[in-house]
C-alpha cells in the first residue's frame, strides 16, 4: 500500500466511524470503545502514511470531483503535509487511547454521543487541512476543524464560563478565517490576473511570481489569520479561556496539534505558495514570536488553574516555533540557505516536540482533574503519594517542556539557540546587534518555563493536600496511564535521538529552502548532534543519558554497600513546630517574586480584607491580561455601541420597514442605473 | 581507541571530585585569615562530607521518591559536567557531549530537581527557597547567554574545547568585548553558585536563605551528595570562566608533557580566584532579594556592552 492510500484509508475509517456512531448511541460504553479504537487506528495509519511520505520524499496529488461544479477538491501528500500529518496522527493516536479511559467517566452523567461525533469530525478536519491542495477545500476543512472544536469546548454547556469561552473562540477563529480567506483570494486572483477562478489551486499559486504589493498583502493577511488560530499575542485571548474548559483529551489535541495547523499554514503560505520574500517579513514573524514567547510564559507563571497555565504555556511554545520560522525567513532572504535550514529544522522539530510534551501534560492535568475534580492548584498538593504514575509521567512532561536535557524540549531549543548564535554572519549590522537581544529573550523564556513547571509540578504533586475537604483520590485506569506512558516514551526518544529525527525531516528544508543541515558530521556518527560542524557546537543526548544514569547508579550502589538505616521523622523546618498544610508555599506565593519583577506587564489587583465577625483576613489577588483591557474591551464596547445605534432602526412597525426598503431602492436606482 | 584521553578524563573527574571541597576549604581558610580567626584547614570540607556519609539518614515523614532521588541526580549531573569542561587538557572524550549552552542546561536540571525537593516535604522554607532560586535562575540565564554569545563571537564556537584551542593558539590581544564578558560572567557565577552578595552559603538565617532553605531537611548521605555537588558547581563555574577567558596552560591535544605544567597552572589560577572571591565576599554585605534583579541586570548590561563593543571596535 502506498503512502497516499494509507492516508486515504485512514480518512475512510474516520468517515465510517462517523457513520456507525449513531447506531451505538444507546450503548454508551460500547460506543466509546468502538469509536475511539477506530480513531486510534485511523490516526496511526495517517501518522504512518505521513512519516513514510517524509522519509521517501513522496509527492502525489489527486483530484476528487466533489464539491461545487468546476471546483473539484484537490488533495496532495508531500513531505510538508506528511510531516504535519505525522505530528497530528501520532498525538491523536495517544489521545484516542487516553479518551477511552477519560470519557468513560462521563457515562451515566451525560450523553457522550455528540462528543464522539465531533471528536471524529475534528480529526477529519485536521487531517484534511494539511492534505488540501486548493484554497477551497483548505478553508472548508479549516471551518470543519473550527466548528467541531467549538462544539467540543461547549461539551459541558451548563456552565456559563464554558459557553462564554466557546463563543470567544468562535469569534476569533472566524476573524482569523476571514483574513485567511482574503489572503487566498488575493493569491488566487493575482495568479490569474483577477480573471477566472482557476487560480484557487495551490499549484497555480506556486507557479506564479507575485508582484511585491500583492504578495505582501497576502502574507500579512495570512500571518494575521493563522496567528489568530495559533494564539499569537495579542490574538491569544481565546486560548486560555477555551483550552481549560474543554474535556482534557480535547484540550490535549487543541493545544498539542490544532495550533500546529496554523504553523503549517504559515509555512505553506510563505515558503511554498509565495516563495520569495524580503527580510522584514521574517522580522515581523520573529518579533511576534519573541513577544508571544515571553509574554506567554509570564502569564503562565501567574496562573492558579493548572489547565490555564498549560494553555498559556502553549502560547509560549507557539512563540518559540515562530522564532525559528522568523529566523529561517531572515536567513533565507539573505541567501544563506544552510542557516535558514537550521532555523527551520529547529522550528519543525519544536513543533513535533511540543505536540508530544503538551499532549502529555494536558493528559496528566486531565488525570488530576479526573481524580480530584479540581483544576485550582491552590487546593491541591501531595498527589505524588496517591497518583504515583500520573506524577512520574507529568514530571517527564515538565522536564521536557522546561528544555532540560536529555528530553526533547532541550534538543529543539538548543537548535534554536544555535541558529541565533550564527546570526553574526548576516550582512546587516542592525540585525547583527538586535538578533542577539532576541536570543536573550529566548533564554529568559526558557528559564522562566523551568520556573513555571517547577511551580506546576511542585504545587500540584508535592507537599501536602491544601484544600479543607479531602476527596477520595485514586490513580487513573490503564487506558489513560498507557497513553501517557507512550507519550512520555516518545518525549524521551525524540530527545535522546535527535540525529535520527533530523535526518528524517531534513527533506523539508531541502525542498522549501534548498539546503539541509548535517545532523551529524561524518566520523562522529549518530551519537552527536552537530548541526554545522563539530568545531562549532555539538550535543549528545545518548551520552548525557547514559553517563548520568551510570554515575547515579554507581553512587547509589557505593552508598548502599554499608547498611545504614533510614529513619522517618516529623518535619524539622528549622525547629518550627506548629506547621500546617495551609502554611505551605502555594501557587500565588511561588510566583510572587516574578510577579513583583514583571508586574508592570499585568494588571494586578491585590487586596487584603478583614471579613466576618471573627476578624479573619482574606487575601484577594487578581492578575489579568492587559490585552483584554487594551484591545478587546474597546473593540467590544465599540461594537455594542454601534449595535445599539443601528438597533434604533428596528421600530417593529411594518410602515417603517417599508420606508427603509423604498429608500434603499431609490438609492440603488440613483447609483446603478 | 586511544588510551591517553580516557586516562585524562578519569584523572580530571578525580581532580574535580577531590579538589572542589579543597577549593572551598581554601576560600574558607582565606576568609578566616582575613577576619583574624583560626581556620579549620584546607581539608575540613572534605572531612565534613566523609562524616556525613557515615551518618544515618533522617527523612521527613511525607518525603516522596523525588526527595530521595534528587541528591543522586544532582551529584551525577555535576560529575558529568566535570567530565566535559576542559580543566587539565582539551583532549577529553566527553567534551563533545555538550557545548556551553548544553552545559548550562545540565546545571539547570540539577537546579530543577533541588527546587522540586525543596517543595516536596511541604514546609514554608522549602517553598520559599525554591521560588527564589527559580527567580534568580531565570534572571541569570539571559545574562549568561549574552556572555556566551560574546565569547562565541571571538572563537566562532560554543564548544569549550574549541574556545580554549582558539584562544591559546591566536595571538593575545586585549579585547574590550572579553573584558565586559568577564565582568558579566563573574556576576553570574556569584548568583548561580549562591555566594555573597546574592546568597550566603554559611547562614541559616531564616529570611535570607535561598539554597540552604531548599535543602534544610536533608541529612546523612543525601546531604553529603548535595553539598559535594554544590562545591563542585563553584569549582566548575570557575573552570568554565578559566577555560573561556584565561585558558593559557591547559594542555593541548596529545601532549602528555604539558600535563604537569597544566596542573600547576590550574592550581595557581584557582588560588587567585579564591582570593578574588574572598575579597568580594568580605567587601560586600548580602543584598535584599529584590535587589538581585538589579545585580543581574547589570550583568546583562555588561554582557550586552561586550557584544556591542565587539561589533563596533573589533
Amino acid at each position: 500500500m502506498s503512502q497516499f492510500e494509507l492516508v486515504l484509508f485512514s480518512i475512510i475509517i474516520l468517515l465510517s466511524a462517523l457513520a456507525i456512531i449513531p447506531l451505538f448511541a444507546r450503548y454508551q460504553k460500547l460506543l466509546i470503545y468502538i469509536s475511539f479504537s477506530l480513531t486510534a487506528l485511523s490516526s496511526v495509519l495517517a501518522a504512518a502514511g505521513g512519516a513514510l511520505a517524509v522519509a521517501n520524499n513522496f509527492k502525489q496529488s489527486v483530484t476528487i470531483p466533489i464539491g461545487l461544479p468546476d471546483l473539484p477538491v484537490h488533495l496532495r501528500l508531500d513531505p510538508l503535509s506528511g510531516f504535519f500529518l505525522t505530528v497530528i496522527g501520532l498525538l491523536s493516536f495517544f489521545v484516542s487511547i487516553y479518551s477511552i479511559g477519560y470519557i468513560k467517566a462521563f457515562v451515566g452523567k451525560r450523553s457522550v454521543t455528540h462528543l464522539v461525533i465531533f471528536y471524529c469530525l475534528f480529526l477529519f478536519g485536521m487531517f484534511f487541512v494539511v492534505l488540501s491542495d486548493d484554497a477551497f477545500s483548505f478553508l472548508i476543512s479549516w471551518e470543519v476543524m473550527a466548528a467541531s472544536s467549538y462544539f467540543l469546548v461547549m461539551f459541558e454547556d451548563e456552565r456559563t464560563e464554558n459557553r462564554r469561552a466557546a463563543f470567544l473562540y468562535l469569534v476569533i477563529a472566524h476573524i482569523g478565517a476571514i483574513a485567511i480567506l482574503l489572503s487566498f483570494g488575493i493569491l488566487a486572483g493575482a495568479a490569474t490576473d483577477f480573471k477566472g477562478f482557476s487560480g484557487y489551486t495551490f499549484d497555480a499559486m506556486r507557479q506564479t511570481e507575485f508582484p511585491v504589493g500583492w504578495a505582501t498583502a497576502a502574507f500579512l493577511l495570512a500571518f494575521f489569520g493563522f496567528a489568530a488560530k495559533a494564539g499569537v499575542i495579542p490574538l491569544h485571548i481565546w486560548l486560555p479561556e477555551a483550552h481549560p474548559v474543554a474535556p482534557s483529551n480535547v484540550s490535549a489535541l487543541m493545544s498539542g496539534v490544532m495550533l500546529k495547523t496554523a504553523i503549517y499554514g504559515i509555512i505553506r503560505a510563505t515558503f511554498d505558495l509565495i516563495g520569495d520574500f524580503p527580510w522584514w517579513w521574517g522580522a515581523v514573524v520573529l518579533i511576534f514570536g519573541l513577544i508571544t514567547a515571553l509574554m506567554g510564559i509570564l502569564y503562565a507563571i501567574m496562573q492558579q488553574d493548572i489547565k490555564r497555565l498549560l494553555a498559556y504555556s502553549s502560547v509560549e511554545n507557539i512563540g518559540v516555533i515562530l522564532i525559528g520560522i522568523g529566523l529561517a525567513m531572515i536567513f533565507a532572504s539573505f541567501e544563506m540557505p544552510l542557516l535558514s535550514a537550521l532555523a527551520l529544522t529547529a522550528a519543525l522539530y519544536h513543533t513535533l516536540n511540543h505536540a508530544m510534551f503538551k499532549g502529555l501534560l494536558f493528559m496528566g492535568a486531565g488525570a488530576v482533574l479526573h481524580a480530584t475534580n479540581e483544576r485550582n492548584m491552590e487546593k491541591m498538593g501531595g498527589l505524588i503519594h496517591k497518583m504515583p504514575w500520573t506524577a512520574a509521567l507529568f514530571l517527564i512532561g515538565c522536564i521536557s517542556i522546561s528544555a532540560l536535557p536529555p528530553f526533547n524540549g532541550f534538543a529543539s531549543e538548543w537548535l534554536t539557540f544555535q541558529a541565533f548564535l550564527l546570526s553574526p554572519s548576516l550582512p546587516s549590522p542592525l540585525l547583527n546587534l538586535l538578533i542577539p537581544l532576541g536570543a536573550t529573550l529566548v533564554a529568559l523564556t526558557a528559564a522562566l518555563a523551568a520556573a513555571c513547571f517547577v511551580k506546576a509540578f511542585g504545587i500540584t504533586f508535592l507537599g501536602h493536600w491544601r484544600s479543607h475537604h479531602n476527596p477520595h483520590i485514586h490513580e487513573v485506569d490503564w487506558f489513560m496511564r498507557s497513553a501517557m506512558i507512550l507519550t512520555a516514551v516518545s518525549c524521551l526518544v525524540l530527545g535522546v535521538l535527535p540525529t535520527l529525527i533530523i535526518n528524517w525531516i531534513d527533506i523539508l528544508p531541502e525542498q522549501l529552502i534548498g539546503s539541509r543541515i548535517a545532523a551529524s558530521a561524518g566520523e562522529f556518527g549518530w551519537l552527536w548532534l552537530t548541526p554545522i560542524s563539530h568545531e562549532r557546537a555539538s550535543y549528545s543526548g545518548p551520552i548525557v543519558l547514559i553517563v548520568v544514569l551510570a554515575v547515579l547508579l554507581l553512587a547509589y550502589i557505593l552508598l548502599h554497600v554499608r547498611k545504614s538505616a533510614i529513619h522517618r521523622a516529623p518535619l524539622w523546618d528549622c525547629g518550627f513546630e506548629k506547621i500546617t498544610n495551609r502554611m505551605q508555599y502555594n501557587a500565588a506565593s511561588f510566583s510572587m517574586p516574578i510577579r513583583r519583577i514583571f508586574g508592570f506587564l499585568f494588571s494586578i489587583k491585590e487586596q487584603v480584607l478583614r471579613g466576618g465577625k471573627d476578624g479573619t483576613l482574606h487575601y484577594h489577588l487578581r492578575v489579568r491580561d492587559r490585552f483584554w483591557g487594551w484591545l478587546y474591551m474597546p473593540v467590544a464596547d465599540i461594537s455594542f455601541y454601534i449595535a445599539r445605534k443601528v438597533g434604533r432602526l428596528q421600530q417593529g412597525r411594518i410602515q417603517a420597514y417599508l420606508i427603509y426598503s423604498f429608500i434603499t431602492i431609490i438609492v440603488l436606482l440613483v447609483f446603478f442605473r | 581507541m586511544r588510551i591517553y584521553p580516557i586516562i585524562i578524563e578519569i584523572l580530571q573527574i578525580a581532580i574535580v571530585l577531590i579538589l572542589a571541597p579543597i577549593f572551598i576549604g581554601w576560600i574558607r581558610m582565606l576568609k578566616c585569615w582575613f577576619q583574624g580567626r583560626t581556620s579549620a584547614g584546607l581539608f575540613q570540607p572534605l572531612r565534613d562530607i566523609m562524616k556525613l556519609f557515615y551518618k544515618d539518614v533522617v527523612l521527613a515523614e511525607n518525603a516522596s521518591w523525588i526527595f530521595r532521588f534528587t541528591p543522586y541526580l544532582v551529584f551525577s549531573v555535576t560529575v558529568l559536567a566535570g567530565g566535559i569542561i576542559p580543566i587539565l587538557s582539551v583532549d577529553l572524550p566527553l567534551s563533545a557531549t555538550a557545548d556551553v549552552i548544553a552545559l548550562i542546561a545540565l546545571f539547570a536540571i540539577a537546579r530543577f530537581f533541588i527546587a522540586l525537593a525543596g517543595m516536596d516535604i511541604g514546609t514554608a522554607f522549602g517553598g520559599m527557597g525554591s521560588s527564589r532560586e527559580m527567580m534568580i535562575a531565570s534572571l541569570a540565564e539571559p545574562a549568561m547567554l549574552m556572555a556566551i554569545f560574546t565569547v562565541s563571537l571571538v572563537s566562532k564556537s560554543t564548544s569549550l574545547s574549541q574556545i580554549v584551542q582558539v584562544i591559546t593558539h591566536t595571538e593575545f590581544i586585549l579585547r574590550p568585548s572579553m573584558a565586559f564578558a568577564i565582568l558579566a560572567f563573574i556576576l553570574i557565577t556569584i548568583a548561580e553558585t549562591g555566594r555573597i552578595p546574592v546568597d550566603n552559603p554559611a547562614t541559616h538565617l531564616e529570611l535570607t536563605m535561598i539554597h540552604e532553605a531548599m535543602i534544610l531537611e536533608y541529612s546523612g548521605r543525601h546531604l553529603a551528595l548535595i553539598e559535594w555537588a554544590g562545591m563542585m558547581k563553584l569549582f566548575l563555574f570557575t573552570s568554565i570562566g578559566i577555560a573561556s577567558f584565561f585558558p593559557w596552560g591547559i594542555a593541548a591535544v596529545d601532549n602528555m608533557f604539558q600535563l604537569p605544567a597544566a596542573i600547576i597552572f590550574m592550581a595557581v589560577k584557582f588560588c587567585i580566584v579564591g582570593i578574588v572571591i574572598v575579597l568580594i565576599e568580605l567587601g560586600l554585605a548580602k543584598m535584599r532579594i529584590f535587589r538581585v534583579p538589579e545585580f543581574l541586570g547589570s550583568a546583562f548590561l555588561f554582557a550586552s556592552l561586550g557584544m556591542i563593543s565587539y561589533f563596533i571596535l573589533e
